[in-house]
């Protein structure tokens, strides 16, 4: 296998478009400040990146030569080039980045500074900080509308998503939900934002052209305590089928119908499910699961578990790169 | 590397204030007042002084969440300012309750003894709400309750069973304990003494602490004699709340036995290694404007600020009334850093909340230990449940909420 990733590594490099041998899956480790790297083909780790302090948020550019990593302990973003595997650079972040979105240009990094109330707005190109965006305490979510429009941080103590134009960066809305929220992901076509609140237990699904709440979801697991199920990843099928909620401590990821909002079915995880990604066609979901170090890796047409991946210590989120 | 990127931005920094709210549009700002009043009696002299407490305990919690709340609150036209006073006396204090009264204030965080606790409380009267940050006696949740006096600071049933369901788990059921000579240790050792019964662990011998030398010459000498029994223990249990002889006991017992309690490993309700379920933030955020570590009183007033918050932000009003009503509602949810949603206690609105377990420098575990089980929720088996307790400050407290 390490001839095989090798190969592919080595063919990057010298900028062959050979298709690839693996596909493969990036997971962050915040409490052993590297990044795990998996074959999703034979679901083993194939190598472990020493990457800055604490990293917790993980993208690629959208032509996936590059993996962008929150090293929120070194208040930087770290670019890793994937052919190589080496840190080629460092973005400014601000303090504490947490999470982050890039939107559609390729260029424009929106990031939740978690110790500043702030969302920081990063040119990745001219590393230019564009813009520093007061928001409320402990931004946290950063999800941007695939068409480009919106970008949506949460604030986990102030319960709040914030709703930043992207073309002048302002606040345009503030809708209160649950306590804690968490993430924000958005359909394929941008008309429906699904919001996350870890300690309310709720999934708040708004309409976008209204910037309205229609919907709230909530969860129940045989056997485990309402207060033990707390919302935080989410994961959306393109085909608008699915919807996956990672629900933490309960140690589940809810599988929900994303057009009725009907809760299908609960698929037993590691411990504290946080953070999931679909591999390129949507076959296999990937889930980190923070306490138990693992990454569990469920079948989305069966929804079924397969297989749990030991990582390194307190998996925080996992991207799969689809072109690799 | 960063710190000083807000310096250097050409200022696009800008916030849509009010721009399309969602609840109703921006009316004129709501301001919130909250009153803080702080008297600590002198503890007299500590043989282990080496590590003083901090004399802003409490305070600097109620200022960072009044800053929380103002980060919230910004976004929807709400303002918060904590009116403070650290009182040298318990008339200074009702002096200072008296004039904020008169100031139209009704919303309090008090860190002050039990007793002038209960003096205030019916001072102020029912259309006030007041938050006890200071005091953890357990009679103020067992029957000297009253219907406008909330506790988010866990009492110390609540800290001892917690300990308690630890050392069940661990399955060290033997136990020495040594309580010191003051009111608080024996209200400490009598909590104690509650939880090992409900949680089934033994007590071979319970010795009060009567030496007056100094220990910092003899301990070695000492505790070795004293920690002497006829039984072998598997821990020994310090009850010394103030610290005096506590922290010489570590090391110093007869058998090579662990030491818990309010020294060693103690239970607290709150502590600077607690980092899991996003504490590290508030850790950071509490450093930051305080330069020292947060502790459980700091915890308990910056709970009581942020549960007037979450009320006032789901409100859109400040009337105390509303907001105490609120807090007894379901809708009332605290996100507080636990890991867990955090509500009050309906029959004597005690926050319920986890208690961790801890050592100077790491954490050990976190209370309510699993398998310790109760039909309502896990935490209503840390301190005075309802049947337990006289306390029923809601007259429809009786059902479950």
């Amino acid at each position: 296998m390490t001839t095989i990733v090798k190969t592919t590594a080595l063919a990057a490099m010298i900028g062959l478009s050979v298709p690839a041998a693996a596909s493969l899956a990036y997971v962050s480790n915040e409490k052993d400040n590297s990044i795990s790297v998996i074959d999703t083909d034979s679901l083993e780790v194939v190598e472990t990146i020493d990457v800055g302090q604490r990293p917790r948020g993980i993208l690629l550019s959208k032509d996936h030569s590059k993996l962008y990593i929150c090293a929120s302990d070194d208040d930087t973003v770290q670019v890793l080039d994937l052919a190589t595997r080496r840190i080629v650079d460092t973005l400014p972040s601000g303090e504490d980045p947490e999470q982050f979105s890039l939107h559609p240009n390729n260029r424009h990094l929106y990031i939740a500074n978690e110790d500043d109330a702030i969302v920081t707005v990063v040119d990745v190109d001219s590393k230019d900080v564009l813009a520093q965006i007061d928001v409320g305490v402990e931004p946290e979510g950063m999800a941007v509308s695939p068409d480009g429009r919106w970008a949506v941080n949460t604030s986990e103590t102030s319960s709040m998503l914030h709703w930043i134009d992207t073309t002048d960066f302002q606040i345009k809305k503030n809708i209160v939900v649950g306590q804690r929220p968490r993430h924000v992901e958005f359909s394929r076509d941008s008309k429906v934002a699904w919001a996350s609140a870890e300690i309310g237990g709720t999934v708040h699904i708004i309409d976008v052209d209204s910037l309205e709440e229609i919907r709230q979801l909530t969860f129940s697991i045989r056997g485990v305590h309402p207060d033990k199920v707390q919302p935080v990843g989410i994961e959306l099928t393109s085909d608008g089928k699915y919807a996956f909620v990672a629900l933490g401590p309960a140690n589940h990821v809810a599988v929900v119908d994303a057009q009725t909002y009907e809760v299908l079915d609960y698929l037993l995880v590691g411990s504290r499910v946080w953070q999931l990604d679909l591999n390129r066609d949507e076959t296999q979901l990937y889930t980190t699961n923070g306490v138990s170090g693992d990454v569990s890796v469920i079948d989305v047409e069966d929804l079924k578990v397969i297989k749990s991946i030991k990582v390194g210590r307190y998996p925080w989120g996992v991207v799969i790169d689809p072109t690799s | 590397m960063h710190t000083n990127l807000r310096l250097l931005l050409p200022i696009v920094v800008a916030i849509a204030l009010g721009l399309f709210l969602s609840s109703g549009g921006r009316a004129a700002e709501l301001e919130v007042r909250i009153g803080y009043i702080q008297w600590t009696p002198d503890q007299g002299p500590v043989l282990s002084n080496v590590i003083p407490e901090p004399e802003d305990a409490g305070l600097r919690g109620a200022e960072l969440a009044i800053e929380d709340n103002n980060t919230t609150g910004r976004f929807l036209g709400q303002h918060f300012t904590l009116a403070s006073v650290v009182a040298d006396s318990e008339a200074q204090a009702m002096a200072a309750l008296e004039r904020q009264l008169a100031q139209g204030i009704a919303l309090f965080v008090l860190r002050v003894p039990a007793a002038t606790l209960t003096q205030m409380a019916d001072q102020a009267g029912d259309g006030a709400l007041l938050f006890n940050a200071g005091a953890r006696e357990n009679a103020l949740r067992t029957q000297n309750c009253r219907p406008q006096l909330l506790h988010t600071l866990a009492s110390y049933a609540m800290l001892t069973d917690g300990l308690a369901q630890w050392l069940n788990q661990r399955r060290w059921k033997r136990l020495l304990m040594i309580t010191g000579p003051t009111e608080a240790d024996r209200q400490w050792a009598e909590s104690f003494r509650r939880a090992s019964q409900r949680f089934g662990l033994e007590l071979v011998a319970d010795k009060p602490w009567t030496f007056d030398a100094d220990l910092r010459r003899t301990a070695s000498r000492e505790l070795p004699l004293f920690t002497q029994t006829d039984n072998d223990y598997h821990a020994v249990v310090v009850a010394d709340v103030r610290g005096d002889f506590g922290e010489y006991v570590p090391f110093n017992t007869w058998l090579p036995r662990p030491v818990v309690g309010t020294q060693g490993m103690t239970p607290e309700a709150w502590h600077r290694v607690v980092e899991s379920w996003g504490a590290a933030q508030l850790q950071n955020r509490f450093r930051e404007l305080a330069d020292r570590h947060m502790n459980s009183e700091d915890y308990a007033a910056w709970a009581a600020v942020r549960s007037v918050g979450t009320a006032v932000t789901q409100l859109n009003g400040a009337d105390a009334a509303q907001i105490r009503d609120f807090l007894f509602s379901e809708q009332f949810q605290l996100a507080a850093f636990k890991g867990r949603k955090l509500s009050y206690r309906s029959w004597n609105g005690q926050l319920r909340q986890p208690i961790p377990l801890v050592h100077p420098r790491g954490l050990v575990g976190k209370a309510p230990i699993e398998g310790f089980l109760h039909p309502r929720t896990d935490m209503d088996t840390l301190g005075f449940d309802e049947p337990e307790s006289q306390c029923r400050i809601n007259s429809l407290s009786a059902k479950d909420r």
